[in-house]
C-alpha cells in the first residue's frame, strides 16, 4: 500500500465507523463490534506509517485545494505520528470501555453518542496528519462542533450550561483569537505549510510575532491556558468515557499539539529562542500550572480533581512549546503521550468506581480498595506516572522539561516543575491511599469484591500497564521526535 | 436562439405571468411556473459558460468577456442594450437557481399559508418578481433598470401580502415596505434623472464615459447622494433597514425565503453597478469617501442588529435581524475596493461578491427550514421550538448546519466570504476592523445557539405530539440548498473563482 492510500485509509476508517454506527444503530452488538473492528483497524494502519516516519520520510497526500495555495492537505511527521498514534491506540480502550460503562448505566442515545466519538477520532487524526495551519484550523474546528453533543450528553440542565461555557469559550478562542493568527500569517508569510524551522523568520518584527505568538497559544484554547481554562471542568458533566477520551487525550491533545505544531514548525524555535518572544507566556504557563493544581487540591468532586488536573498539566506542554529549546519540545511532546496514559487512567478508574459504587466525592471513597482492589491499583499506578515518578512514563518528560528550564537558567521554572510534582502528590495520592488503608464508611468488608463490569476493567487495566511499560520505550519515542529540532 | 439568451432569460418569466392568470388551476399553473424557473436557471447558466469561461467552456480560462445584446436591433446608446458581465451572470446564476428551488419547494407550503383560489396569483407575482431582479441585473440601461427595480418591487409587496391568511400584519408589513420601497425608488429614478440631464444618456457604459464626475457642476454630486440612500435603502443597510424585519417575519415562508436569498442581494448589485461602473471608485470613494461612511454604517449595523437578533422570540425575525447583519459583512467588503492597486481592494470585493451568493445559499435555507417547521407547526416562536430536534430531525439538523454556515464554521460557505473578508481587512492593515469581524461573528454563536439549545434540549410540548418530519417535497430542496452551503465550504471555485474574476473586471483589471 502507498504512504498516500494509507493516509486515506486513516482518514476514512473513523469516517465509515461513523456511518456504520449510524446505519447500524438498531442492533448494538454489531453497532459497537463496527467502532471496536475500525479502532482496531485505525491503530495498525497509522501504525503501518511509523517505520517510513522513523527512517525520514514524510508521507505526504491532498485532498483539495480549497481556496487558491489554500489546501486541505496532509503529510505525516513524528509528532503528527505520535498524536495519531497515541489518539488511536486509546480509542480501541476508550470503545472497549465505553461498551462496559454506558451499558452498565443503560445510557440513552448510544448511536449518537458512539457516531459523534468516530467524529471526533477524525478530526483528531486530520488534526495530526495536518500539513498546514489551515488544515489543522479545520480539524480543530470539527472537534469543537462534533463534542459538544458528548458533553451534553445527558441533556440535563447542568449539561446545558457546562456545554454552553464548553462551546462559548472554545469557540470564542479559537474566532477571536486562533483565525485571527491564521490569516495573519497567511498575510505574513504567504504560506500556511508546517515547515521545519517555521515559515515566519525574518517576515516580521519582535512586537507584531509576539502578538501572534500570543494570539495562537490563547486562541488554543482546547490547551486550556488559564484564564481560558474554565470549559475543561465545565465539559466534565460529560459521561465518563468522554471524559477519558476526549479530556485526557483528543480535544485537550489537539489544543497542546496545536501549540507545539505552531511552535516548532511556523515560528521555529529558533526564532522564538532568539528573539525570547515565547518567555512572558512561558511564566503564564507556570503559573497556570501552578494555580491549577492548588485548585485541583480544593475539589473534592473526583472528576473535577482531575480536571484541574488536567488543566496543570497541560500547561507542562505549552511550557515546553515555549521554553523553545530541543529539551523543552522533546519534553512537551513527550508529556503528550505520557499524560495521555496516566489521565485516561484515572478518568477510567473514576468513572469504574462511579459506575459499581456511584460515589463521585473523593471524601466517600475511603476504604474504596477494599472492595475494589484493582481499579484502585490501577488508579495508584496512573497517579505515579502522573506525578512523574520512576518506573513510569512520566518521569521521563518532566525529566526533559526540567532539563529544559535549566538549560536557559530558568532557575525558577525548575522551582515551579518540583513545586508541582509534589503537588501531584498532594492531590492525587490520597485516594488510594485512603482507598487502601482507611475503612469503608459503609462499613463493608474487605472479602466483599465488587469491582465494575469487566469491560471496564480491562481497559484500565492496559492503560495502566501502558504508562509502566512507556518508561522502558521513552527511548524509542525520544529517537522518533529528536529529528524535528533539527533541521 | 443562443444569440438570444439574454433577452430570453428576462422576457420567458415575463411572458409567463400572465399567462399563470390564464391557466389557474393549481396544479397546471405550479408545472407551469416550474418548468419556466427552471428554464431561466438554465439559461443562467448557459450565459455563465459563455462569460465566464469563453474559450473552451472549461474552467480555468483565464478571460472573462462581455455579452451585449442591442434589444430590437437598436444600437445603443440610441435602444436598449443588455450588458451581461462576470459580476451580472453570477447574480443572474443566484436569483435563477434560488427562484427555481424555492418554487420547488413552494406547493406545500403555499397550501398551508396562501388562500387556496389565491395559488394562481401567487405563481404569477413570484414570476413577475423573479423577471424584475433578473432584468435589473441584466440590463444595461439605466431607466431599464428603474422599470425592472419597480416590477419586481411591486410584486413583491403583493407576495408579503399573500401573508394575511396566517397573520393579518403581513398587510401592514407589506404596506411599510410599500412606503419604504417607494421612497428608495424615487430616491434611484431622481438619481438616474439628473444624471440623464448632466450626460444626456441612459446607457450605463455610455454614461460612464460621458460623465465629468471631477469638475462637473455640483449636480452630479447630488445625484449620487439620491442614489446611495435610495439603495441603500432598498438593500436595508442599517439604519434603513427598518421595512425589513417585518417583511421577512410575515411573509409566507416561501416568498421570506426567495426575497432573502434575492431581492436584497440584486440591491447591493445595484451599488456596485453605480459605484464601479458608472461612477468609478475614484470619485465614490476617494472624492467623496463613501468608503468610510459604508464601513462605519457596515459595522454598526453587524454589531446592532445582531444584537437585536439575540433578543427575539419569533425566529423568522431574528433570521430577519441577521440578515440585516449579514448586509454589513457584504457591504464591509465592499467598502474596501477603493481601487485597484490599493492593498485589499480586491480581495474585500471577492469578499463581498462571493458573500451575495453565500449568504443567499444560508439563508435562503435556512428560511427553508423555517418554511417545513411552520408548515407542521403553525409558529415559529421560540417557545413552540421546544424539542423540534427529535420530532423533524431532519429539518432541524439542515437548520443547524445552515446555523453554522452563519456562524462562519470551517466546512461551510460561510466560512469562506470570513477568510476573505479578514484577509482584506488584514492586507489593508486595519486590524481592528478584522477583530470587530471575528468578535461580531461570536454574536451569531448566541443567536444560533439559542435556538439550538431549545430545539434539541427541551422536551416538546403535549400539544406537538402529533407533529411529523416535513415531507419529502420540501425536505429534499431544503436539503439541497443546505447541501450547496456545504459544498461551497469545500470548493470554491466556483463560488469565490467566480467572485474573484468579477471583482478584477468591475476595479478594471482586464480593461
Amino acid at each position: 500500500m502507498t504512504a498516500e492510500s494509507t493516509i486515506q485509509l486513516a482518514l476514512a476508517l473513523p469516517f465509515i465507523a461513523a456511518v456504520l454506527t449510524g446505519l447500524f444503530g438498531k442492533w448494538p452488538n454489531l453497532r459497537e463490534m463496527c467502532t471496536l473492528l475500525t479502532a482496531g483497524a485505525l491503530f495498525f494502519v497509522v501504525a503501518s506509517l511509523a517505520p517510513q516516519v522513523f527512517t525520514g520520510a514524510r508521507p505526504a497526500f491532498e485532498l483539495l485545494e480549497v481556496m487558491p495555495d489554500l489546501r486541505i492537505a496532509f503529510e505525516v511527521e513524528p509528532l503528527g505520528l505520535l498524536f495519531a498514534l497515541v489518539a488511536s491506540g486509546l480509542w480501541i480502550a476508550t470503545t472497549c470501555y465505553s461498551i462496559g460503562y454506558m451499558r452498565a448505566h443503560n445510557e440513552d442515545h448510544q448511536t449518537r453518542y458512539y457516531a459523534c466519538f468516530a467524529v471526533a477520532i477524525l478530526a483528531a487524526v486530520g488534526a495530526a496528519m495536518a500539513q498546514n495551519m489551515f488544515t489543522l484550523f479545520i480539524f480543530y474546528e470539527l472537534m469543537t462542533v462534533t463534542t459538544y453533543p458528548l458533553v451534553t450528553h445527558y441533556g440535563t440542565e447542568t449539561a446545558r450550561k457546562g456545554g454552553r461555557i464548553y462551546l462559548g469559550i472554545l469557540f470564542f478562542t479559537s474566532i477571536a483569537f486562533l483565525l485571527l493568527a491564521v490569516v495573519w500569517t497567511w498575510n505574513i508569510a504567504d504560506t500556511l505549510d508546517f515547515k521545519p524551522g517555521g515559515i515566519l523568520k525574518e517576515k516580521a518584527n519582535d512586537r507584531v510575532l509576539f502578538v501572534l505568538l500570543a494570539l495562537y497559544v490563547f486562541g488554543t484554547g482546547k490547551a486550556a491556558l488559564m484564564p481560558f481554562h474554565r470549559w475543561l471542568p465545565a465539559a466534565m458533566v460529560a459521561p465518563t468515557p468522554v471524559s477519558a477520551l476526549l479530556h485526557a487525550v483528543a480535544v485537550v491533545k489537539v489544543g497542546v499539539f496545536t501549540v507545539m505544531k505552531v511552535a516548532v514548525y511556523i515560528f521555529g524555535i529558533d526564532l522564538l529562542g532568539s528573539t525570547g518572544i515565547s518567555v512572558p507566556l512561558m511564566y503564564v504557563a507556570a503559573a497556570t500550572i501552578l494555580i491549577a493544581s492548588l485548585v485541583a487540591l480544593t475539589k473534592d468532586n473526583l472528576k473535577a480533581r482531575l480536571a484541574y488536573s488536567t488543566v496543570s498539566q497541560l500547561s507542562y506542554i505549552v511550557l515546553g512549546a515555549t521554553l523553545a529549546n530541543t529539551w523543552g519540545v522533546i519534553g512537551g511532546s513527550m508529556h503528550i503521550v505520557m499524560h495521555a496514559f496516566g489521565k485516561i487512567t484515572l478518568f477510567f478508574c473514576a468513572g469504574a468506581i462511579y459506575v459499581t459504587t456511584h460515589k463521585t466525592e473523593i471524601s466517600d471513597m475511603r476504604g474504596i480498595g477494599w472492595t475494589m482492589p484493582v481499579t484502585t491499583l490501577a488508579f495508584l499506578l496512573g497517579s505515579l506516572s502522573v506525578i512523574g515518578l520512576p518506573p513510569f512514563g512520566g518521569s521521563w518528560s518532566k525529566w526533559y522539561l526540567a532539563l529544559g528550564a535549566a538549560e536557559d537558567h530558568h532557575g525558577l521554572l525548575v522551582a515551579v516543575l518540583m513545586i508541582s510534582s509534589l503537588l501531584n502528590i498532594a492531590y492525587l495520592m490520597p485516594i488510594p491511599v485512603r482507598g487502601f488503608f482507611l475503612a469503608p464508611t459503609d462499613g463493608s468488608e474487605r472479602s466483599t469484591i465488587k469491582e465494575a463490569p469487566v469491560f471496564c476493567l480491562i481497559p484500565l487495566c492496559i492503560t495502566a500497564a501502558g504508562g509502566l511499560a512507556l518508561f522502558f520505550f521513552a527511548d524509542k519515542i525520544y529517537q522518533l521526535l529528536a529529528p524535528i529540532t533539527q533541521f | 436562439m443562443e444569440r438570444h439568451l439574454p433577452i430570453l432569460q428576462v422576457i420567458v418569466p415575463l411572458i409567463a405571468a400572465p399567462l399563470c392568470l390564464l391557466i389557474r388551476q393549481r396544479n397546471l399553473v405550479f408545472s407551469f411556473a416550474l418548468s419556466v424557473c427552471w428554464a431561466t436557471f438554465a439559461m443562467a447558466v448557459m450565459l455563465l459558460v459563455r462569460v465566464v469561461f469563453p474559450d473552451t467552456g472549461a474552467p480555468g480560462s483565464p478571460a472573462a468577456t462581455v455579452i451585449t445584446y442591442q434589444l430590437g436591433g437598436w444600437v445603443a446608446p440610441w435602444g436598449i442594450e443588455y450588458r451581461i458581465d462576470t459580476l451580472s451572470v453570477f447574480v443572474l446564476l443566484i436569483v435563477s437557481g434560488i427562484g427555481a428551488t424555492v418554487l420547488t419547494y413552494a406547493p406545500l407550503s403555499i397550501s398551508r399559508e396562501i388562500e387556496r383560489d389565491q395559488h394562481y396569483l401567487f405563481y404569477a407575482a413570484y414570476l413577475l418578481c423573479l423577471t424584475g431582479l433578473l432584468g435589473i441585473t441584466i440590463t444595461g440601461d439605466l431607466f431599464n433598470l428603474f422599470v425592472f427595480l419597480e416590477i419586481s418591487a411591486l410584486s413583491s409587496y403583493a407576495l408579503i401580502a399573500l401573508g394575511a391568511k396566517q397573520s393579518r400584519k403581513a398587510l401592514t408589513a407589506a404596506f411599510q415596505y410599500l412606503v419604504m420601497g417607494t421612497i428608495g425608488a424615487t430616491f434611484i429614478l431622481i438619481g438616474i434623472g439628473l444624471m440623464y440631464q448632466m450626460s444626456g444618456t441612459l446607457n450605463m457604459a455610455d454614461m460612464a464615459s460621458r460623465l465629468n464626475t471631477f469638475s462637473g457642476p455640483r449636480t452630479v454630486l447630488v445625484a449620487f447622494a439620491f442614489l446611495s440612500v435610495g439603495i441603500s435603502l432598498k438593500m436595508a443597510l442599517f439604519p434603513l433597514h427598518m421595512w425589513l424585519p417585518g417583511v421577512y417575519t410575515f411573509a409566507p415562508s416561501v416568498v421570506t425565503a426567495f426575497l432573502a436569498a434575492t431581492a436584497t442581494k440584486v440591491s447591493v448589485y445595484i451599488l456596485l453597478r453605480f459605484i464601479f461602473t458608472i461612477f468609478k471608485p475614484k470619485f465614490a470613494f476617494e472624492v467623496l469617501s463613501l468608503d468610510t461612511g459604508l464601513m462605519v454604517l457596515s459595522l454598526v449595523g453587524i454589531f446592532v442588529a445582531s444584537t437585536v437578533a439575540i433578543f427575539q422570540t419569533n425566529i423568522k425575525r431574528m433570521l430577519a435581524y441577521s440578515s440585516v447583519a449579514q448586509i454589513g459583512y457584504i457591504v464591509l467588503g465592499i467598502s474596501f475596493a477603493t481601487g485597484l492597486k490599493d492593498p485589499g481592494a480586491v480581495t474585500g470585493l471577492t469578499a463581498g461578491i462571493v458573500h451575495l451568493m453565500n449568504h443567499a445559499l444560508i439563508k435562503g435555507g435556512l428560511f427553508m427550514a423555517m418554511g417545513c417547521i411552520v408548515l407542521r407547526l403553525g409558529s415559529v416562536d421560540i417557545d413552540d421550538l421546544r424539542g423540534i430536534g427529535r420530532r423533524m430531525p431532519v429539518t432541524m439538523f439542515a437548520w443547524l448546519l445552515g446555523g453554522l454556515g452563519l456562524i462562519g464554521v470551517p466546512l461551510t460557505a460561510g466560512f469562506i466570504s470570513k477568510w476573505y473578508l479578514l484577509t482584506a481587512a488584514l492586507e489593508k492593515g486595519w486590524w481592528f476592523v478584522a477583530a470587530l469581524v471575528l468578535i461580531s461573528s461570536l454574536l451569531a454563536v448566541v443567536y444560533i445557539w439559542r435556538v439550538v439549545e431549545v430545539a434539541y434540549f427541551q422536551s416538546p410540548p403535549e400539544r406537538h405530539s402529533e407533529v411529523t418530519e416535513a415531507p419529502l417535497a420540501m425536505l429534499i430542496p431544503t436539503c439541497v440548498v443546505i447541501g450547496a452551503v456545504l459544498i461551497f465550504g469545500l470548493w470554491t471555485s466556483l463560488s469565490a473563482g467566480i467572485a474573484r474574476q468579477a471583482a478584477e473586471v468591475l476595479l478594471g483589471a482586464t480593461s
